[in-house]
């Protein structure tokens, strides 16, 4: 299973280890990624779709048009990433007038996009969709013995009129993904309530963002988790940097879920990058194998 | 909570009023809905950033666009205070699509020169880096402590799509705005 691996800008330049985490997790498990030369920003949704629409829809194509050119579909990491590309790609499949004019634009740059070219695919819904279980927990070496707080965050099932992945409301997809690690995923209030840093807000309002985070933090603190396990790095930057900004003393380990995949593969430590984190990623994960 | 006077609630008069607004509004790109909107308030319910600031009320921004108040939709921060989590979106009996129409909102506010002050900033950044952010040294010295190469993004290389859809030239005619909230930006 061949795939085109979409970056993104978060994960690679702030939380490098998210990217070599999916890289050694995905090894593992015999699936594997080639790197798109040329990709840029997907973009950014809450940023970019507020500027202009067009321009939104015609960066996220141009990112498209390089997988088709490697006849892959596109595996992404990022809420915020496969918001955009799930979401372009679906208006250039469904919308003759939008896939004219970005055909257009791009055709500036020598490349075109076709729809349903390419199927874009975040890591959790593709584990979770087109990987078997029982291969996934062959693939660990040891349980982890963890109280889980999942957070989904907004892009990633959601409008889920398109992406119907799962139920918006009370998902089930991610905490199962969780728990085959022997983990044990919380119930908690607001659940998936938004973290707070999307549609630029962190950017240009962060006390407001910061205000969200907090809230979501004390649920999460009273709901006993031992740790965060997030499918967006933009989630996970939020969490992670807005604990120091807090100063509560929360102490909850912020993890993407291919770390926690690479904690229970037995992955390098040193691969899973946690010292580039602002909470210390101090786990006792138990000692089952 | 403050006890808020009739002086508080301006007087609406017809000046104010631009009866062309939600057309112009339902001919943006996510904004086609607009009209369907019953004023319901599940959005309003739903939304997270209303529960930590009350100025950001989706139902209100609605009804003032309904009711053609354009300046006071498109020039003030409420718009910007979306963090686009559909969570309006999906639970509108009417499927106005608010989180799309909140975009649309931005999208004029743009349009008509008046975009939020970190627009340009973070565009400038596109155009120059092709992402929203510098790749520094910083940046790639944590790669490689995991094992990564360098971040190789062509420079440049959104700057076409910025000019082709016209972003570039309507950024450059912003105007300031006469109120935003008084905060620092953050970072990514």
């Amino acid at each position: 299973m061949d795939m085109a691996f979409f970056l993104g800008c978060i994960a690679p330049l702030r939380y490098p280890g998210i990217e070599s985490a999916t890289r050694e997790v995905l090894d593992r498990l015999g699936i594997i990624i080639h790197d798109m030369d040329g990709a840029s920003c997907c973009p950014a949704p809450g940023v970019t779709r507020s500027f202009d629409k067009m321009t939104w829809i015609a960066m996220g194509a141009r990112n498209i048009a390089l997988a088709e050119r490697q006849g892959m579909d596109i595996l992404t990491i990022c809420n915020g990433c496969f918001g955009s590309l799930f979401e372009s790609a679906h208006l250039l499949a469904e919308d003759p007038k939008i896939l004219r004019e970005v055909n257009d634009i791009l055709g500036g740059l020598n490349m075109t996009v076709t729809p349903h070219g390419v199927q874009v695919r975040h890591f959790a819904e593709f584990l979770a969709r087109d990987v078997n279980d029982r291969a996934i927990q062959k693939s660990f070496k040891r349980k982890l013995d963890l109280n889980v707080a999942v957070h989904y965050g907004c892009h990633f099932l959601k409008p889920s009129k398109i992406k119907q992945l799962d139920d918006p409301e009370r998902p089930t997809m991610v905490d199962k993904l969780v728990e085959l690690t022997g983990a044990k995923s919380l119930e908690y209030r607001e659940k998936q309530m938004c973290c707070g840093a999307g549609g630029g807000v962190r950017a240009r309002h962060p006390d407001t963002a910061l205000a969200m985070t907090k809230d979501k933090m004390d649920i999460i603190k009273e709901a006993g988790a031992d740790c965060i396990v997030d499918v967006c790095p933009f989630c996970h930057l939020q969490y992670d940097k807005g604990q120091k900004a807090l100063g509560k003393g929360y102490d909850i380990p912020v993890l993407h879920l291919a770390q926690l995949y690479g904690l229970a593969m037995e992955v390098d430590p040193k691969l899973l990058g946690f010292k580039a984190h602002a909470v210390p990623v101090n786990l006792e994960i138990g000692d089952k194998r | 909570m403050p006890e808020k006077t009739l002086e508080a609630y301006p007087l609406v008069t017809e000046d104010d009023i631009d009866p062309e607004f939600v057309q112009r509004v339902a001919a943006t790109p996510g904004g086609e809905h607009i009209l369907d909107c019953y004023a319901c308030g599940t959005c309003s319910a739903s939304c997270p950033v209303r529960a930590i600031d009350e100025e950001f009320n989706p139902r209100r921004i609605i009804r003032l666009a309904l009711l053609g108040l354009k300046d006071e939709v498109l020039q003030s921060d409420f718009i910007w205070l979306c963090t686009g989590c559909y969570t309006c979106q999906e639970r509108c009996p009417q499927d106005v699509r608010i989180t799309e129409l909140m975009m649309a909102f931005r999208n004029v506010a743009v349009e008509e020169g008046y975009p939020h002050p970190t627009v340009k900033a973070i565009a400038d950044m596109i155009e120059q880096y092709g992402i929203i952010m510098e790749i520094g040294e910083f940046e790639n010295e944590k790669r490689e402590k995991v094992g990564l190469p360098a971040r190789n993004v062509p420079p440049d290389i959104n700057r076409g799509i910025l000019k082709d859809t016209g972003l570039t030239k309507t950024l450059s005619k912003a105007k300031p705005r006469p109120s935003t909230k008084g905060e620092e930006g953050g970072e990514a």
